[in-house]
C-alpha cells in the first residue's frame, strides 16, 4: 500500500541497532529516564507479548509479573527513549499476540525455549 | 530563487528529533518543475512565473494549444501548470529554467495548497461538528440540525447559517509548515504536519507569507 518513496524514507529513519526478537522472547529494555538534567538508564525485563504497528510507529508490549502484579509497558521501538534491548531468552509460541498470558499465573505462564 | 514548487503528496509518517521528540511529517514529491511562462508587468500587468510539474503525460491528454504553449518553453510534458507571483527580491527566472527541491532547506517555512478530500453532501454533524442527539433510549433527535432560527421575526433564515452541504474537495491552504528534510536525489520534500488532499493529490508549495 505504501509508496516506494515513503518506504525508503522510513527505512532510512528506522533504527537498525536492535537485535532480532519475536513474541514470546524474554527481553530487557533499557529506557532512558530523565531526572532533572541527569539521564540514566532504567531496565525493564519481561516477556514480549505483542509487536504492534509498522513503520516509524512500531511498538512492543512487554509484560512482567512484579510482586504478584502483572505489569505491562509499551515501548515505541524507533524512539530514542529506548537505549538498547537485550534478548535474555527465546520462547516458543504459536501466535503473534500472547494476550492469553494475562490470564495465566506462575507455572502455567511459562514458555518453552525456542530451538 | 523560486517562490514555490509544484508536487504530489506521497503520504505521512513520523520522525524523531535529536532531542527525542516525535514529529508528524508529510512527504511530498516536489518537482522537478520547469518555468513555462514568465509574466511581466509590461506584457501581462503583473510579475509572476508559471511553473509546470514535469511528469509523463499521454500526448492525447493535452490540447493542441497547451502543447504549443509548453513547446515555447521547451517543456516535454506537464499536466499541472500553476502561477506564482514574484515578489521583489525573488530574483529572475526564465522560461525553460528548472526548479528543483534544492530551493528549500530544513527549517524553512512553507505554505502548502491542495484540494481537500471530498466528503460529498455531508450532514451538519460531520460538516460543522454539531453534537447531534442521543442514538437510543427513546431519543427521537439523532443527527438533525435542530432549530435554524426564530419565527415571525425575522421570518427568514440569517445568512451564514451552518447547514448540510458539500464538504471537502475545496482548495485549502495550510500555512507556515516547517521543512524537516529535503531529499534532492528523489525530489522529496518533508514538511511537518498534515497537508490537504489524498495521497497522490497535487499540491502547491510556496514560501510562507510572513
Amino acid at each position: 500500500m505504501n509508496n516506494a518513496l515513503l518506504t525508503k524514507f522510513i527505512r532510512k529513519h528506522q533504527r537498525t541497532d536492535l537485535p532480532a526478537f519475536r513474541p514470546g522472547d524474554t527481553i530487557r529494555v533499557h529506557v532512558k529516564i530523565r531526572e532533572g538534567d541527569k539521564e540514566r538508564l532504567q531496565v525493564f525485563e519481561g516477556t514480549l507479548i505483542a509487536r504492534n504497528n509498522t513503520g516509524m510507529g512500531e511498538s512492543i508490549t512487554v509484560r512482567k509479573v512484579s510482586f504478584g502484579h502483572g505489569v505491562e509497558r509499551i515501548f515505541p521501538l524507533h524512539a530514542r527513549v529506548v537505549d538498547h534491548i537485550d534478548v535474555v531468552r527465546t520462547g516458543r509460541v504459536r501466535r503473534a499476540k500472547l494476550y492469553y498470558l494475562r490470564g495465566l499465573k506462575g507455572k502455567a505462564a511459562r514458555l518453552r525455549e525456542r530451538e | 530563487m523560486s517562490p514555490g514548487i509544484l508536487g504530489k503528496k506521497i503520504g505521512m509518517t513520523q520522525v524523531f528529533r535529536p532531542d527525542g521528540q516525535v514529529v508528524p511529517v508529510t512527504l511530498l514529491k516536489a518537482g522537478p518543475c520547469m518555468v513555462v511562462q514568465r509574466k511581466t508587468p509590461a506584457t501581462d500587468g503583473y510579475d509572476a512565473v508559471q511553473l509546470g510539474l514535469l511528469e509523463f503525460v499521454k500526448p492525447q491528454r493535452l490540447t493542441k494549444p497547451r502543447i504549443g504553449h509548453l513547446k515555447k518553453a521547451g517543456v516535454e510534458g506537464a499536466k499541472l501548470l500553476r502561477e506564482f507571483p514574484l515578489r521583489p527580491g525573488d530574483g529572475d527566472l526564465k522560461p525553460g529554467d528548472q526548479v528543483l527541491v534544492d530551493q528549500f532547506k530544513p527549517r524553512d517555512r512553507v505554505d502548502v495548497v491542495g484540494i481537500s478530500k471530498g466528503r460529498g453532501f455531508a450532514g451538519v454533524v460531520k460538516r460543522h461538528h454539531f453534537r447531534g442527539g442521543g442514538g437510543s433510549h427513546g431519543s427521537m433527535f439523532h443527527r438533525a440540525p435542530g432549530s435554524i432560527g426564530a419565527s415571525s421575526f425575522p421570518s427568514r433564515v440569517l445568512p451564514g447559517m451552518r447547514m448540510a452541504g458539500q464538504m471537502g474537495h475545496a482548495r485549502v491552504t495550510v500555512r507556515n509548515l516547517e521543512v524537516i528534510d529535503v531529499d534532492t536525489e528523489d525530489n522529496v520534500l518533508v514538511v511537518k504536519g498534515a497537508v490537504p488532499g489524498p495521497n497522490g493529490g497535487y499540491v502547491l508549495v510556496r514560501r510562507a507569507k510572513q
